[in-house]
């Protein structure tokens, strides 16, 4: 193992890591163990692929996007901050208006690790919930596309690793180690956020968990790249512009199986799913189910409807709102109410809170917002070709596990069932094992160039204009 | 702005409703505030953007790069580009008016094509062009960004590589097809001078890629045909510009000696002098998507007096030989025989006859008029020897739209 490192050639970044010898140091010892959990939890049977990746190696235009075959665990993994833009003052909370904050405040040390422990948490837990797929791609511009994900999830865990390194001293380090001990899923020693310790265990639920639950990351990384704390605040918004990278995996994935879909249903002149499935596709109430259980399952990610920890993040100056400055009020909100909806006496109700404490639920709300737009564009491909069928984004209550929600069963249309009408339907709502079963057994993998699965149509448009028959990856 | 003043289309940034996944980061990008949105899409404002292309590459879905020709005083509006659910169909400015081609134009062409005895068709998978979409009345105005010389400074031909740029003009080309240049000033019988047509030189996204612009091969004519000595008016023009220089630029024309798109489509270039223009555009297109893994193969038979004056010789020795087959012929080195492309053709005779044979490669022919016949008659011999007709051939060649002859 190497011990020394040329930072410049290896690490592309802007943080000049080559005259930080107490920082390099420490990357040094980290980088051995990221490597060997890379190689243990990383994409399986991946590692003498030359695949044509896109990789950042500087924070301008033209530099962020380098395309080219490699090796994935030659993969150079950067740290980028973004480019300090307009006037360095906090913009929210008790310090709006004072200079941003070059180094942890004391008092705010605990919370702003725990902000960057919990986002750095999530990106290598997604790397091993889809170490497997690798091996049933439907393509291999999807296979291509899966790698880059994956890349880009090492490359926000190194930003985050960045952060802890150089700002949180020792405390930081161990927490660093500890990003790559815990495992996806595992019993004794889990991922911090329930989302990331459900399986992905075949590509629709790639595309939903890349359509859905990456945004989650984009939503919470916009609200850090608000922080008062301005290498965090830099570091997630140069993040952002990978994170849409795998919001578009998603929803241009789930668009092409409903297109696929659609055809199918066409060809057949039915829309009976025994049919479609039998014709090699997922059928759109499957889809629908799939889309029902990623969609609750991330919007829980945002945390309780009402939170004292997200009134103190926020009046703290450490996290703020999507689109902080393009808000129109004074950005302390004492005197603001939020609506939340609540379960009270089994029935489903708004009640108004102090803004402040419902935070979670504002980021949340505007989640919503941005994902049923993008539910609205797959519906256009249902459109286009002629069919009836339409998905929706089922109710804030439904299938919910955190927040006062949690204590209800409630229908994707928002009725508050009893614990017998949700057992009689729940195979109606979310994936049940025999639709898992089914998708399964569509997951044949295919590698010739040009070709894709028969439950998938092909992209519309290459990645850096390849023409469809491009050779993405290069098994060795 | 005289380029504004001088031209009625112009490139209008569009993204893609289809493909765009609203993910703001063309926005945020952005370093004049171009881009903007709603809640249903993002959007380039016409009047704002620059073309500096800084969103481009942080686009996770290819949905940034479209560029449409339209009419300046009909430029999509915010509004409008906000009301899309799909991009609309291009304006019909794409095969416009090949009835207003300019007499003079349609003659030139004529002439040039003549030896290719019958119409030949565009290949089956050629792009669409745009045609005649600045008259003379109303040119583009382009503007110089390089003007070198290709040939050995003891060369007797000056042959040069002129670089216009046409900024923010839309002026969309694509290899073999011609632009025209209309030199300022009148002639001795006080009339505007003709228009000469030129063969660009580079290939459809740009000398540069990406960038609005294209290049000329241009050889400064000293002399007429019977070797009297005459100063061609617009290749001295032309070779005399500097950089900055303003040039009114006519067309494009041209909507048959067009390269197939194909994946496994092979070229076959056959040119002398500056006639190598075309096969330049061409091998540099196939160049730039070297990492497409296309298929198809590229032979060329080039033709010069001497090797100083071969124009683009060091370029093409730089070219691989698993990508561009390069057979030279030199017709003046001392001490050797006289060798012309025909010569070579003939050497050749087994990778030609197959090519001819083959349904997927297309034949281009440019370059002085004298050289047709020594190639039509070197394609009958290397036929000929292997069993094939080359006068049964010729004209379905024509009607695939693989053979394609342009001299002058």
């Amino acid at each position: 193992m190497q011990t020394t490192t040329n930072y410049a050639d290896r690490i592309p970044n802007n943080v000049n890591l080559s005259q930080d010898r107490a920082l390099a140091r420490a990357l040094e010892r980290w980088q051995p163990a990221f490597l060997d959990w890379w190689r243990e939890m990383g994409p399986e049977a991946a590692s003498g692929f030359d695949v044509y990746l896109r990789t950042a190696v500087s924070v301008e235009p033209q530099g962020w996007a380098q395309f080219g075959y490699v090796k994935m665990p030659d993969y150079r993994w950067g740290i980028f901050l973004a480019p300090v833009a307009g006037a360095a003052t906090i913009n929210f909370g008790e310090h709006k208006g004072e200079p941003v904050w070059q180094d942890v405040p004391g008092e705010h040390r605990a919370n702003l690790r725990r902000i960057v422990v919990t986002q750095g948490d999530t990106e290598p837990a997604s790397v091993e919930q889809q170490r497997h797929l690798g091996l049933t791609c439907p393509s291999l511009y999807d296979l291509r596309n899966l790698y880059q994900v994956n890349v880009e999830e090492g490359r926000h865990l190194w930003a985050m690793v960045y952060l802890l390194h150089r700002y949180f001293g020792r405390d930081g380090r161990e927490e660093a180690e500890a990003l790559l001990t815990r495992r996806s899923g595992d019993a004794d020693n889990p991922r911090i956020l329930g989302a990331f310790n459900e399986r992905t265990p075949d590509w629709l639920s790639l595309f939903m968990f890349t359509y859905f639950t990456d945004r989650d990351g984009k939503f919470q990384l916009a609200a850090l790249a608000e922080s008062g704390f301005e290498p965090l605040a830099r570091t997630t918004k140069f993040m952002l512009t990978e994170e849409a990278h795998h919001m578009f995996v998603g929803e241009s994935g789930v668009a092409r199986a409903i297109q696929r879909t659609c055809e199918v249903m066409n060809e057949l002149g039915s829309d009976d799913p025994a049919k479609v499935r039998a014709a090699g596709a997922v059928d759109l109430p499957t889809i629908q189910r799939y889309l029902n259980f990623h969609y609750s399952v991330t919007i829980d990610l945002f945390g309780a409807d009402q939170s004292s920890n997200a009134a103190t993040f926020y009046t703290a100056g450490l996290k703020g709102r999507f689109d902080e400055m393009k808000r129109d009020d004074d950005h302390r909100l004492h005197d603001r109410s939020y609506p939340v909806l609540a379960a009270a006496d089994g029935r489903l109700a708004d009640h108004d809170v102090p803004m402040l404490n419902a935070l979670n639920e504002v980021l949340r709300d505007d989640f919503i917002c941005d994902s049923v737009a993008g539910v609205g564009r797959w519906n256009r491909v249902v459109e286009k070709a002629g069919l009836p069928f339409r998905l929706t984004v089922p109710h804030k209550a439904f299938h919910r596990k955190i927040g006062s929600l949690a204590q209800l069963r409630v229908s994707p249309d928002g009725r508050v069932l009893s614990e017998s009408e949700w057992d009689a339907n729940v195979d109606n709502w979310l994936p049940s094992d025999g639709d898992r079963a089914f998708v399964a057994s569509l997951m044949g993998r295919v590698v010739e160039p040009g070709r894709f699965a028969g439950w998938i149509a092909p992209p519309a448009i290459g990645i850096n204009r390849q023409p469809a028959n491009f050779e993405y990856v290069r098994f060795g | 702005m005289t380029a504004a003043a001088s031209a009625d289309y112009a490139l209008q940034h569009l993204i893609d409703p289809e493909v765009c996944i609203r993910c703001n980061t063309c926005e945020s990008t952005c370093p004049i505030g171009a881009v903007t949105h709603d809640a249903r899409n993002y959007v380039v404002d016409f009047t704002k953007c620059n073309a500096c292309n800084a969103c481009i590459p942080p686009c996770p879905t290819g949905a940034i790069d479209h560029w449409q020709t339209v009419r300046k005083s009909a430029a999509y509006t915010l509004d409008e580009q906000f009301g899309w659910d799909s991009l609309p169909a291009p304006i019909e400015v794409q095969v416009a008016d090949a009835a207003g081609i300019p007499e003079e134009v349609r003659r030139l062409t004529e002439a040039a094509t003549a030896g290719q005895a019958g119409s030949a068709v565009a290949p089956w998978s050629a792009a669409t062009p745009c045609i005649n979409l600045y008259a003379p009345s109303r040119p583009a105005i382009a503007r110089v960004t390089g003007n070198y010389r290709l040939t050995a400074d003891d060369a007797s031909a000056d042959i040069r590589h002129i670089v216009l740029d046409f900024g923010s003009t839309a002026f969309p080309v694509l290899e073999g097809q011609s632009i025209g240049i209309v030199p300022p000033g009148r002639d001795g019988s006080g009339k505007p001078h003709y228009v000469r047509l030129y063969s660009v030189a580079s290939p459809r996204d740009g000398e540069r890629p990406g960038y609005n612009n294209v290049a000329l091969t241009v050889k400064r004519v000293r002399s007429d045909h019977e070797g009297r000595a005459v100063a061609g008016v617009a290749s001295n023009y032309l070779c005399d510009l500097g950089i900055g220089d303003e040039v009114r630029v006519v067309g494009p024309y041209g909507s048959v000696y067009l390269m197939p798109d194909h994946p496994g489509s092979s070229l076959m270039m056959i040119c002398t002098g500056t006639g190598s223009a075309p096969m330049r555009a061409m091998t540099e297109r196939r160049r730039r998507r070297r990492a497409a893994s296309e298929g198809g193969e590229l032979l060329l038979f080039f033709g010069a007096r001497v090797e100083r004056e071969l124009p683009y010789f060091g370029p093409l020795m730089k070219l691989p030989g698993e990508f561009i087959d390069i057979n030279f012929a030199f017709s003046r080195v001392r001490d050797r025989p006289k060798t012309y492309v025909q010569d070579r053709i003939r050497e050749r005779g087994d990778t030609v006859a197959r090519l001819l044979a083959d349904d997927d490669c297309y034949i281009y022919v440019c370059g002085v008029k004298g050289m047709e016949t020594g190639v039509i008659d070197a394609f009958r011999d290397v036929c000929r020897g292997r069993g094939l007709d080359w006068d049964a051939m010729q004209p379905a060649l024509l009607a695939k739209g693989r053979l394609h002859i342009e001299t002058y």
